[in-house]
């Protein structure tokens, strides 16, 4: 057997965010003419190896070679003029401008007079979507699109580079399974050719169809290289899980005492997610949303907190029908979400601690238009003392606070409005490790004075930790709602809590890949 | 599914869309027929007067051609004005000291040293140029009145005179070809040129520019210096037609330069621009100003009508 040829060679790469190691001495290499699979779990460092490939940020230590070249500036040009594209998802389209203008941005096709010849680029569009047999207009603003042909772009974007290095994140994920599959037929054929493509992807049946070796990271640290025929599913999952040490364990399970029935939702449907939703949710219990991007988790939680108003069916609180038109009327009827994003739904980071929790309840906490300000100091010194925020003062802003204590604040906020139900959307994201149990810890005691949660999280461990119940999504369809013990691996009761949770996870895991590949299914037998 | 919706909903969607973008040139038509109908008594067709209206609102074209650019990277310049008059005074001393010459290079200089200061304080520094631009509009204009002790400065020579801004050709008013020219060059640039599609995409989407290899700095730092020199030149046609450099000329011109461009169909968050729009925007606004005085409203009228109509345009213009 010939030694392959080597396309990318990234040797010790390290690189730090505040602190926090993204990267830890992390090797990675990728042959020419395969199509490797880079997996991991949140947090892993995937995305930021991949920025680091295309000199989007600048490793603290580590070369990176592509096809004999040293790229040493760290600039997303000297990555292109390399031969390296990638997309983006979705980061990379400027809304403003058409299709073809997006795919060509910078590398537009010009006329003898050196101007641009955009009937050119749309021609050249419109062969690009032909090869790859999808539908997308070349004439349309980005701006108007859907979020999959948004993708298609991206995709179409990064292939027309002619690249040598074709990097590919998480391209399926708002894509339809048809569109999938004749990506997948393209990408075989880039592959004859010699290009060396990386994808990325949390759908393992994905992965096992199109990718002929794999890399695995896990906390910023490369675990293992090896060709897919070597990795099975259980083998990838054990990998990307890893043993457990993040404290979540530690976090005392008690089961909550489940009361009234509080929210039901029956047949709800959103514009394209969710589709059909049934969920109940009762007085003290903590339910969790589990799935991968684009399965129509936070799409449900924006409905139930009123956001964006169902197109169809049912929501009862408390057996009452209710209809939410914007936030306000959620907020009413005793509805409260800590929405995605922390730093833009979430926080003004340059307004005090206390103009931030009473922002959402200065209804309550006025007379007159004037603030009450005794009752709202009192309030805000309540839930600095109940969420055990580490501010020097309720007059701090925000921006000084550390993350978990930002996400803190948001909560607070929240529980200032003092509410029934309570979703919680990726309540961890971007926090330490010590933050992310106090908050589940947290979570857990909102449960036991009576509220109903639903909490949305991509890291398994912490749903599992956290939830009574686990409803997996795919699709925006709910595939399965199952009490939080029927993850729990019955031969080995003994172990101990890390090792029983590690079990769970992967357990649960495997559980949402099934998911996926039911939806898949359902999709190919619908058209 | 997304196939059924797409067919009828997307003609009408195309068409509505148009109605929409071609709004300024639509209420151009409509205006000047407005106007024609109603003022043709007090002399609104009369070719003198048109030209008139041409002559007055060549230089707030000129430097809404670039505001264009400004506009569409997502940034704005308010020290447009300021500069202008800053640029007749430097251009009518250095004529007077140095000849004809000598006053166009002053001219442009005076615009690239500003427009560099704005680009390197906005993109260096990182002060807004919303910021930057409005220190520098008091520090243009202070500049200007010290250099030239207040006074006006009156320039002599006739072919500068001629050439920026007070000759014709035939009836044609000079201020008319350089209009069309640099609104040419400026459709061009930004339409069918790297330069241009960059400028949109910076302001469209700054970090998907970044991502795809576009130094976005430079893009700002070059619009900003554009639009000062661009704003230096419609100073030097001032100085030109009115054979003088003064500092108050030019003063609050940026309101309606900025109008202008956003009439025509320029947005103020950037990643949207037509070169054409904006000199017909301006040119509405030169023929709002002048149909309302021929109406024979008072000034307090004309500031109100004047608001309206602008508000109605862009109105209208809005995407729902």
């Amino acid at each position: 057997m010939t030694k392959p040829v080597v396309a990318v060679q990234m040797r010790g790469i390290s690189k730090s965010f505040g602190g926090v190691k993204a990267l830890d001495n992390v090797d990675f290499e990728v042959f020419v003419g395969e199509v490797h699979a880079l997996l991991g779990g949140n947090g892993a460092g995937k995305s930021t190896i991949l920025k680091v490939l295309n000199g989007i940020h600048k490793p603290e230590t580590g070369t990176i070679q592509v096809c004999d070249q040293y790229l040493t500036e760290s600039h997303p040009k000297e990555a292109r003029d390399a031969g390296v594209a990638m997309n983006f998802q979705e980061m990379s389209l400027i809304p403003t401008l058409s299709v073809a203008q997006n795919i060509f941005l910078t590398r537009e096709a010009v006329s003898k007079l050196n101007l641009i010849n955009d009937k050119e680029a749309v021609r050249q569009a419109k062969v690009l979507f032909d090869t790859l047999q999808v539908d997308v207009d070349p004439n349309a603003m980005v701006g108007d699109l859907g979020a999959g042909q948004k993708q298609l772009t991206e995709i179409a974007k990064a292939i027309s580079q002619n690249a040598k290095v074709l990097v590919l994140d998480e391209p399926s994920t708002a894509l339809a399974v048809s569109d999938v599959e004749r990506l997948f037929v393209f990408l075989r054929k880039l592959k004859e050719k010699g290009t060396a493509i990386i994808y990325v992807s949390h759908r393992m049946d994905e992965i096992i169809q199109i990718a002929d070796r794999a890399t695995i990271l896990r906390d910023g640290k490369h675990v293992i290289s090896a060709p897919i025929s070597k990795l099975p599913i259980d083998k990838m999952i054990e990998h990307i899980v890893g043993k457990r040490s993040n404290g979540l364990a530690d976090v005392t399970f008690s089961k909550a005492s489940k009361g009234d029935l509080l929210l039901e939702l029956q047949d709800v449907c959103g514009r394209y997610r969710p589709q059909k939703v049934d969920l109940k949710v009762h007085e003290g219990e903590i339910v969790g949303l589990a799935g991968l991007l684009g399965s129509g988790r936070s799409s449900l939680a924006r409905i139930i907190s009123g956001i964006t108003p169902a197109q169809s069916g049912k929501i009862k609180i408390r057996g009452k029908s209710v209809n939410f038109r914007r936030p306000g009327d959620a907020n009413a009827a005793k509805v409260a979400l800590v929405p995605e994003s922390r730093s833009t739904q979430g926080i003004i980071a340059d307004h005090s601690v206390q103009s931030n929790v009473t922002m959402a309840s200065l209804k309550q906490l006025t007379r007159y238009g004037f603030e009450i300000k005794q009752k709202s100091q009192s309030i805000v010194d309540a839930q600095i003392k109940r969420l055990s925020i580490k501010t020097a003062s309720r007059d701090h802003a925000v921006v000084t606070l550390s993350g978990g204590n930002q996400q803190k604040v948001v909560i607070g906020k929240w529980l200032a409005t003092m509410p029934d139900i309570l979703v919680l959307d990726e309540p961890t994201a971007g926090i330490d490790i010590g933050s992310k149990s106090e908050i589940v810890a947290l979570i857990r005691n909102l449960a036991r004075e009576g509220k109903a949660i639903i909490m949305i999280s991509s890291e398994l461990s912490e749903l599992l930790t956290a939830c009574d119940r686990i409803v997996v999504m795919e699709g925006g369809r709910i595939f399965s709602d199952n009490p939080r013990e029927y993850y729990n691996e019955s031969s080995n009761p003994n172990d101990d809590p890390g090792r029983q949770l590690q079990a769970a996870e992967k357990h649960l895991q495997t559980e949402i890949q099934l998911a996926v590949k039911a939806q898949t299914r359902l999709e190919s037998t619908n058209g | 599914m997304a196939e059924s919706r797409t067919g009828k909903s997307h003609l009408f969607r195309v068409l509505i869309g148009d109605w929409r973008q071609n709004i300024i040139y639509i209420g151009f038509i409509v205006l000047f027929l407005i106007f024609a109908v109603t003022l043709s008594d007090k002399g609104f067709l009369n070719p003198n007067n048109l030209l008139n209206i041409i002559r007055q609102t060549a230089m707030i074209a000129v430097m809404a051609i670039a505001m264009t650019f400004v506009l569409s990277a997502g940034e704005i310049d308010l020290s447009v004005g300021s500069v202008a008059g800053l640029a007749t005074v430097t251009v009518a001393m250095a004529i007077a000291i140095a000849g004809p010459i000598a006053g166009v290079f002053a001219g442009l200089a005076t615009g690239l040293v500003v427009g560099m200061f704005n680009g390197w304080l906005t993109t260096r520094v990182g002060i807004p140029s919303f910021l930057t631009t409005l220190a520098m509009m008091g520090i243009a204009k202070g500049a200007a009145m010290w250099i030239s002790d207040t006074a006006a400065v009156p320039i002599l020579n006739q072919s500068y005179a001629w050439i920026f801004g007070g000759g014709s050709i035939g009836r044609i008013p000079v201020l008319l070809f350089w209009v069309l020219i640099l609104g040419a060059i400026g459709h061009f640039a930004l339409r069918r040129t790297g330069f241009g599609r960059r400028v949109l995409a910076t302001g469209g989407g700054e970090t998907a520019a970044r991502y795809s290899g576009i130094d976005t700095a430079r893009i700002k730092f070059r619009v900003l210096v554009l639009s000062s020199t661009a704003a230096a030149l419609a100073g030097m046609l001032y100085a030109g037609r009115l054979q003088s450099g003064r500092f108050q000329l030019g003063e609050g011109d940026e309101l309606s330069v900025i109008a202008a461009a956003v009439l025509g169909g320029t947005s103020l968050f950037g990643g949207k621009g037509t070169v054409i729009g904006t000199v017909v925007g301006a040119m509405m606004i030169g023929m709002i100003n002048n149909g309302l005085i021929l109406m024979g409203l008072e000034y307090s009228q004309q500031l109100i009508a004047r608001g309206g109509i602008i508000i109605l345009a862009v109105a209208l213009s809005q995407k729902r």
